[in-house]
């Protein structure tokens, strides 16, 4: 895999004295889908965070290594860290929209960016809800409040307010498991939709959800990365026993 | 007597007690209301509301007390809402947990207790003598928007902390700065809060009648303000100038005036309550 456009090299995170991240050293390749998985408390969401500094806000949190973002080291003095976001956007545990109509949740992005032609935020917000597979239930009602919508629409709104933005990563942290059944397996349609011109890095609790989605796979073991590669490979033959214990649900 | 029945006993009691603690404050504030009512009721008209003061009580009406502490509020707010509530945003939102922060913190709690009188003093030396105000309207404002800044500030910051984090992470998330988190999602969502501050302020400040005597509201202004810079006079400053008088009818005046500030703040703490409970329909995280 050469192309690549997140990775990571040699990070360890610390909360306080806790040493939550051990060096890990992993790439993360374009336009595919990468599962983390590994038991709760692993470690998994703090690494996801390492990619758009959103533990920035920890005061507990510290890091070292580097991550680069094509090359370029996303944690270096002078990276603007809004400008990062812009290009990776993030899609959190449980659907946060803002208290705001369906429209302004979505706009929210460009009208921080400066963007004032309507149409053309009219035109993206549709496109995003479209990609979002939310247009055809929510279009009559823009203006509706976000916070009156189901769980389900709310994530997927959620995912159409990131994708406003057009970023090339999209994060997400275990986006469905405050879903029920079948707005999960809505969620897990778009994510297969959303491959083909996004890198998805996607946190799960959930063994087929990783399978059935991902092309690679990380396990993730009490801040270790214990092994990672192709999901298929992964999943059929394990080099670690760990990983193949996990996998199986013999512990989790 | 089992155990559990004495305990249910006790129960009982504290109940009984609760309720009759309860229908004291009740009773006598209807008492008073009550009273009030029939002292003063027969006395409002628009003739009351619209006359100047004058010696003869039946002529004698409110118009420069409501209209003074309608000046007096409107400029009050104008003063404290935004110095309170830029306050309120820095301490919750920047000031972190530095001693400098703790101190302001430890200050601003402390301000909230000081006697109201203290705060008249204050407003006489600073606005009516160093900057010169003199016995104004915006002096008798600068005054009360110390007095009631701490409140605002205090309700401020309590609205700004309902805000779940998971909003501004949100925010964070799409490439927002700080400021444009505070100013786009935490601010709108915690306005609910901040406005109930603020009103539970102005009705507070309308009672207000120590600091505005100190910095020279007067008993007798024959004419009402029509610039910040005019003097004035306010209601309770006017009731108790009725009340002060021995004829009998101006403390039938008294009484009238008593109703119409009693009515002056029920109305705004009704606007406040109102205004929570919409907020908090609206907002259900
Ligand atoms: N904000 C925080 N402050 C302190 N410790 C944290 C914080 N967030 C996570 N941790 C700790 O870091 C470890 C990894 O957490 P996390 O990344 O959330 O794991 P996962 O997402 O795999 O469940 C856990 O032990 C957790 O307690
Ligand atoms: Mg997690």
């Amino acid at each position: 895999m050469d192309n690549h456009i997140l990775e990571s090299k040699s990070v360890n995170v610390y909360y306080d004295d806790m040493h939550a991240l051990k060096n890990i050293s992993m790439k993360v390749e374009a336009n595919s889908v990468t599962a983390l998985i590994g038991p709760s408390g692993c470690g998994k969401s703090t690494f996801l965070r390492v990619f758009n500094r959103m533990n920035d806000y920890i005061e507990a949190f510290r890091m070292d290594g580097e991550v680069l973002m094509e090359g370029k080291n996303i944690y270096h003095k002078k990276m603007q860290v809004d400008e990062l976001r812009k290009s990776i956007g993030m899609v959190f545990q449980k659907p946060n929209p803002f208290p705001k109509s369906i429209f302004e949740n979505v706009a929210y992005g460009l009208k921080i960016q400066g963007i004032k032609d309507k149409e053309f935020i009219q035109n993206r917000v549709e496109k995003s809800l479209q990609q979002a597979a939310l247009w055809d239930e929510v279009k009559s009602d823009l203006n509706k409040s976000a916070l009156a919508l189901s769980g389900g629409q709310q994530q997927r709104l959620c995912i159409a307010r990131a994708l406003a933005v057009e970023p090339r990563v999209l994060l997400m942290d275990e986006p469905t498991s405050a879903l029920d059944p079948i707005s999960t397996a809505k969620v897990e349609e778009l994510i297969n939709e959303l491959k083909q011109n996004y890198t998805i890095v996607i946190v799960t609790h959930n063994m087929q959800q990783a399978s059935r989605l991902s092309d690679y796979t990380a396990f993730f073991y009490m801040g270790d990365l214990i092994e990672f590669g192709k999901t298929e490979e992964i999943f059929r033959n394990p080099k670690v026993e760990r990983t193949q214990n996990y996998i199986t649900g013999r512990f989790g | 007597m089992t155990n559990s029945r004495k305990n249910r006993l006790k129960d009982k009691g504290f109940e009984y007690l609760g309720v009759a603690c309860s229908l004291f404050g009740l009773v006598v504030l209807a008492i008073f209301i009550g009273d009030i009512l029939a002292d003063g009721l027969s006395r409002i008209d628009w003739d009351f509301l619209k006359s100047l003061p004058s010696r003869k009580p039946e002529k004698a009406g409110i118009f420069t007390a409501w209209t003074g502490s309608l000046w007096i509020l409107v400029f009050t707010t104008i003063i404290a809402f935004p110095l309170a509530v830029s306050a309120g945003i820095y301490l919750e939102e920047y000031g972190g947990n530095g001693r400098w922060s703790s101190l302001l913190e430890v200050n601003i709690s402390n301000l909230a207790g000081v006697p109201s009188i203290i705060y008249g003093l204050l407003g006489l030396e600073i606005f009516v003598r160093i900057f010169k105000m003199g016995n104004s309207v915006l002096a008798g404002a600068f005054a009360l928007a110390l007095l009631i800044l701490p409140i605002i500030i205090v309700a401020t910051r309590e609205a700004i902390r309902t805000v779940p984090p998971s909003i501004r992470a949100a925010s964070y998330a799409l490439g927002a700065t700080k400021w444009q988190t505070i100013w786009n999602q935490v601010l709108p969502a915690s306005m609910g809060g901040i406005f109930t501050g603020v009103i539970l302020a102005i009705s507070r400040a309308v009672g207000e009648t120590a600091p505005l005597i100190i910095v020279g509201a007067l008993a007798y202004v024959p004419f009402a303000p029509s610039s910040p810079m005019d003097e004035f006079t306010v209601m309770p400053i006017q009731i108790f100038n009725w009340v002060s008088r021995p004829q009998h009818g101006f403390t039938v005046n008294a009484a009238a005036a008593i109703i119409i500030l009693l009515l002056i703040t029920f109305v705004m703490n009704g606007i406040a309550v109102y205004l929570r409970n919409k907020w908090q329909k609206k907002i259900n995280w």
